[in-house]
């Protein structure tokens, strides 16, 4: 009886499987061909700031993080004191 | 005109070499002249599922290199008179082909065949690569589970910019072959459906081929599975798929595997 019952409540799995496939694949397909959108992100932000400042490309960090619908861009950049001090 | 068709999948050990070789013979059973090509260099497994292995003398490196000419690196099948199979090399590494070679071998293997069917490697690399170069036609091989179908789109996207068509603004003609299917199980909700990888996927379907002892029970006596037990389900899913490949209309029915009631209870076979 209790093997009966089992059979009829196992969880379905396979509904999970295609969500999960469903939101991967819109992620993947999206950055194909731009092969790494951070690094390009990357090269193009410093370029811009590089006109008004000097900067140490050393202290640059981008961070391009997804989670579920929403993905998240993280530039964060090291500046010492003296060049925000303009003269 | 020749057709180049290729069998990819991204992922290893879905049924590519399967599929090649049951798809070739369901081919050349039709009368067509039909070449299987194993492009696994290093890992060959072609000839052994098409019960050849004791008969390669050449290899497909030695025909890219120079080293043999074509017609002696051909070996015909003793069941299927109009069928061939140009195996890949056991010692070489995949670097051994190059591109200019494998066009080469391409367009001889063009004038002496109706189709060249291409058994791709496994993986996105070089030799995968090289198997779909040249392609008119791709079966996409799957499984019905997350891995493969992911890996499955990856080798979509190669085929629609790594190809010779894609690269002259045509298209490669895409195909979806499902394979190790449960019907049973995916009715349960355990396994991806039919409509599920369709969806995803988004490439029209060729044929389903169920999960089956018979497609172990073949390879075991090196015979594609088509020759081996033509009146099996997977065979007859095959036969079909072969068809629609040659531009017949079938429509494309979800085949249940047959299972005794004891097998069932228990898992395996009795008796």
């Amino acid at each position: 009886m209790m093997n009966l019952f089992n059979f009829f409540s196992r969880p379905r799995t396979a509904p999970v499987a295609r969500e999960r496939l469903q939101l991967l694949l819109a992620h993947e397909r999206a950055l194909s061909g731009k092969s790494d959108l951070a690094a390009i992100l990357q090269e193009e932000i410093l370029a811009v700031i590089a006109k008004h400042i000097a900067i140490d490309r050393e202290k640059v960090n981008v961070k391009l993080e997804r989670d579920g619908t929403i993905s998240t861009l993280e530039i964060d950049i090291e500046m010492p004191e003296a060049v925000l001090v303009r003269n | 005109m020749a057709k180049v068709l290729v069998v990819t999948s991204g992922k290893g050990g879905v049924g590519k070499t399967t599929s090649s070789a049951a798809l070739g013979a369901a081919l050349a059973q039709t009368g067509q002249n039909v070449v299987v090509v194993d492009f696994d260099v290093g890992l060959r497994n072609l000839d052994l599922i098409m019960g050849a292995e004791r008969r390669v003398v050449f290899d497909l490196v030695n025909v890219v290199q120079g080293d043999a000419k074509l017609a002696q690196a051909l070996i015909r099948d003793k069941r299927v008179e109009t069928l061939s199979l140009l195996p890949a090399s056991q010692t070489r590494d995949k670097d051994a082909l190059t591109p200019e070679g494998v066009e080469r071998v391409i367009d001889e293997l063009r004038a002496k065949f109706d189709w060249i069917v291409c058994d791709s490697p496994a993986g996105i690399e070089r030799g995968a690569t090289l198997a779909m170069r040249h392609a008119d036609m791709a079966v996409v091989v799957t499984n019905p589970e997350v891995s493969s179908v992911r890996d499955s789109d990856r080798i979509i996207g190669l085929l629609d910019s790594k190809t010779a068509k894609a690269e002259a603004g045509e298209k490669v003609e895409k195909h979806l072959l499902l394979t190790r299917y449960d019907a049973m199980r995916a009715a349960r909700g355990e396994m991806l459906k039919v409509e599920d990888v369709l969806e995803i996927l988004a490439i029209p379907l060729l044929g389903i081929i169920p999960d089956s002892e018979e497609v172990l029970r073949a390879s075991n006596v090196g015979c594609p599975v088509t020759l081996h037990n033509p009146i099996s389900a997977p065979a007859r899913a095959y036969a079909d798929a072969a068809r629609r490949l040659m531009g017949e209309i079938i429509e494309v029915v979800t085949p249940i595997e047959r299972k005794g009631l004891m097998s069932r209870l228990f898992g395996r076979k009795v008796a």
